[in-house]
């Protein structure tokens, strides 16, 4: 049997319902608001990629030498691999040769002190309303932001740090808690997991480190903003996130690119761990640069997230609302090792323009009484094309394994793609695995009824457009689920003319 | 308030309304009737602004409150005060009746000058409406005419009538699939909504709601054409003789 952890591809030949659609109406693009470039003095390494370019990369990072060995050994792997090809995505392969792997803000940010962070960046994520002055900070969040390959503030670190909780940039994590970061680094998402996983693994320059010890639950939600600016670089970030024993945590993560007419490469890592009792929960707003209306530019957004429940009545629950983004291919997943331990997945994911969206999740049932529960809602609208891939694994010794699955696809118009992958592979009979999926579609009547009483079209596309997401975000803390319905209402704009 | 002129409206190349000629001012109330197929519904529609017909503009005049009805969207239609309370209401899943309802009456009250409402202020107007039209309270929180009956959405668009306070109100068959406690309900939810400043068209085919509503004209509709108007005495006349008279007669003056 191979072996669940290592699963990189999902088995092919499963069942799948294309949607043809009923003509709506004409499709347009919304504005895309985060467009804009910061100009700042940026340190980018030569393109290409080779060891050396690892080495300076690992040098240039104070790296200790087991993680410089780490990196080749991921990239040697990376080698030998070949790009997954079973997504319902078409683009060309990027040209790993011609992307910067390091790209930093040259007056390099000491994050000992707000004040010492260069004014324009602290600008930058004012303008993304993220604004990193602490005292002006809504209290509940704490925040690391990441620019092109560096994290450039992380706050409340001092009462997080009184409470022995850990949350700073990953880059910095490697000198000071190298014990945890060899323990658990690789540990979900091995280097040679997939083709993007391997390259992240050689070449990632920062993200998020989170540790939570035993019995502690983070007073305030931590939360990372990633911005790619430079051009012809790619973002390779990591995030690893522990919850000890009883700890939990829940993690917040958006991100934003300029608007460029190359496409960018966006691969990063996600590595969840969940000792006994503990509670992880990730959410994600998505909402890279998705290209112009011909396709044209935008992020390849090619990630791989997972975590583990490694221990009883632990508990992971991945929340994402991917809007941006030329190609997505991402499953959040959950491996559920301990007994009764518990993985969620709720998931929008909206394509307009020409977008592609391969998304879903992977829920590996391993202990016993084992439950996992997936919703996931995509919308599709212009020319876009959105699938979701799922597998739901349940092995010999999950006695009593649970599943709820929920797909519901909503369309917009008659150009655009609704496709269903549902893989089921339960090994125990026990098991009890339930699926659901609808596809929808804005309907003429419910716009015209919508109409009929004072509303416009397009505020009635996002009155059904957020109805029809609700469940998802309910999971989602309020602010982050204003937001993201925000962000559909303006991916929507124009859709209907 | 309204005036029709010479309306002619089709769909997909099918004329349906084939020279419509009506008035209704302010207080009064419209009953019309007519056999399955006649183009109720499309007068209906067509007055809303659904946009799957097509008005023969070159022949058609609809005036509505001095405006040019036929250059207005149908959101504009609603905020200026006319409502369509639908033959077949449609469902919106995920919204709740509370949330849409908000939405709608804010958007009135934002054309009409006035402040929106907060949630609050909201709630205890709807929860007044509610008990207007006997409404279990529940129904605030379901999902907008999702999985409701038949009678529940007729009487939910009768609540939605009563909240949004319009100047002309169209009820496309609203009692048709209501129980006789219902009737009776929405009837007199109708009947102190009525003002000197409202009026109503009443599109039936029951006699029995002009029992408790009573019109001050009726007008049977058929084959696209208004073929004969009168007062309630017409309804009854028309529960007793059933509509091949009017038939006959149209038919022979066509
Ligand atoms: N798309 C269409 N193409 C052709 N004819 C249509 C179309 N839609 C509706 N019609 C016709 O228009 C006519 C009028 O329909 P309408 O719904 O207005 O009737 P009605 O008077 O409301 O009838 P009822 O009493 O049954 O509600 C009907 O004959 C119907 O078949
Ligand atoms: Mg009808």
């Amino acid at each position: 049997m191979s072996d669940p952890t290592r699963e990189n591809s999902f088995p092919a030949g499963a069942s799948r319902s294309d949607q043809s659609t009923r003509e709506l109406e004409e499709i347009a693009a919304g504005g895309y608001r985060y467009g804009w470039t910061t100009d700042i003095e940026t340190e980018i390494f030569p393109k290409g990629l080779n060891e050396d370019i690892i080495r300076e990369l690992s040098r240039r990072k104070n790296e200790p030498e087991w993680m410089t060995a780490w990196r080749l050994k991921a990239y040697r792997a990376w080698q030998g691999m070949e790009e997954p090809r079973w997504a319902k995505v078409t683009y060309e392969t990027p040209d790993f040769q011609d992307i910067s792997y390091y790209a930093a803000p040259k007056k390099k940010p000491e994050k000992k002190s707000l004040d010492e962070v260069d004014p324009k960046l602290l600008e930058t994520f004012e303008k993304l309303g993220i604004p990193l002055e602490e005292q002006k900070r809504l209290s509940g969040v704490a925040v690391d932001a990441v620019f092109d390959s560096v994290s450039v503030a992380t706050t409340h670190r001092e009462i997080l740090g009184r409470m022995g909780i850990i949350f700073c940039p990953i880059s910095e994590a490697i000198r000071e808690h190298p014990d945890l970061v060899r323990k658990y680094l690789g540990s979900v998402v091995p280097q040679g997991d997939n083709f993007y996983a391997a390259l992240n693994s050689a070449v990632f320059s920062d993200g998020s480190f989170v540790y939570i010890p035993p019995g502690v639950k983070c007073p305030m939600d931590l939360s990372t903003y990633f911005r790619i600016n430079a051009a012809q670089t790619g973002q390779f970030e990591r995030t690893l996130i522990i919850a000890d024993e009883g700890a939990e945590v829940r993690y917040l993560e958006g991100c934003t690119a300029p608007m460029r007419d190359e496409n960018q490469l966006h691969a990063a890592v996600v590595e969840l761990v969940a000792h006994r009792n503990a509670t992880i929960r990730y959410a994600t707003v998505q909402n890279w640069y998705a290209g112009d209306e011909e396709g044209r530019g935008g992020i390849y957004n090619f990630v791989t997230k997972r975590g583990i429940c490694l221990e009883e009545n632990s508990r992971i629950s991945w929340t994402q609302v991917e809007t941006g983004s030329a190609i997505t291919w991402k499953y959040p997943s959950c491996i559920l090792k301990g007994d009764n331990s518990v993985g969620e997945f709720y998931s929008v994911a909206l394509t307009k323009g020409c977008q592609q969206a391969d998304t879903g999740t992977k829920m590996i049932h391993i202990g016993r009484n084992t439950s996992s529960t997936i919703i996931s809602k995509t919308i599709s609208a212009g020319r876009s094309d959105n699938s979701y891939r799922g597998l739901v694994r349940v092995l010999p010794k999950a006695e009593n394994a649970r599943n709820y699955t929920q797909c519901d696809s909503l369309l917009m118009g008659n150009r655009c793609g609704a496709h269903t992958f549902p893989y089921i592979d339960v090994r125990n009979p026990s098991a009890r695995v339930e699926h659901e999926a609808s596809t929808s579609k804005i309907s003429e009547d419910q716009l015209f009824y919508c109409q009929t009483r004072g509303i416009r079209t397009e505020d009635a596309i996002s009155l059904v457009v957020n109805g029809f997401c609700k469940e998802v975000f309910d999971h989602l803390p309020m602010e982050f689920a204003v937001e993201a319905s925000r962000l559909l209402s303006v991916s929507l704009e124009g859709s209907v003319s | 308030m309204l005036t029709v002129k010479n309306l002619h409206a089709s769909i997909d190349g099918v004329e349906i309304l084939k020279g419509i000629d009506f008035e209704v001012k302010p207080g009064e109330v419209h009953a019309i009737m007519g056999p399955n197929g006649s183009g109720k519904s499309t007068f209906a529609q067509v007055l809303a602004g659904n946009e799957a017909y097509e008005v023969d503009e070159s022949v058609s005049e609809v005036t509505f409150l001095g405006q040019n009805l036929l250059e207005l969207s149908p959101e504009d239609r609603a905020r200026m005060g006319m409502f369509l309370a639908f033959q077949y209401p449609v469902e919106i899943p995920g919204i709740t009746n509370a949330y849409f309802l908000r939405a709608s009456l804010n958007e009135i009250r934002k054309f009409r000058g006035e402040d929106p409402l907060d949630p609050l202020e909201f709630q205890e107007l709807l929860e007044e409406k509610m008990r207007l039209v006997q409404m279990d309270p529940v129904y605030a929180e379901r999902f907008v005419n999702a999985g409701f009956s038949g009678g529940e959405k007729k009487r939910n668009e009768i609540l939605q009538l009563a909240v949004l306070d319009p100047k002309l109100a169209i009820l496309d068959e609203t009692d048709s699939g209501l129980d006789i406690d219902a009737l009776r309900i929405v009837a007199e939810g109708v009947n102190r909504l009525r003002s000197p400043e409202r009026a109503f068209i009443l599109v039936t085919h029951y006699q029995r709601l002009l029992n408790y509503i009573v019109p001050d004209y009726v007008h049977v509709l058929y084959k696209g054409r208004i073929v004969r108007s009168g007062g309630r005495d017409l309804a009854l006349e028309l529960e007793s003789r059933g509509y091949d008279w009017i038939r006959e007669e149209a038919d022979v003056s066509a």
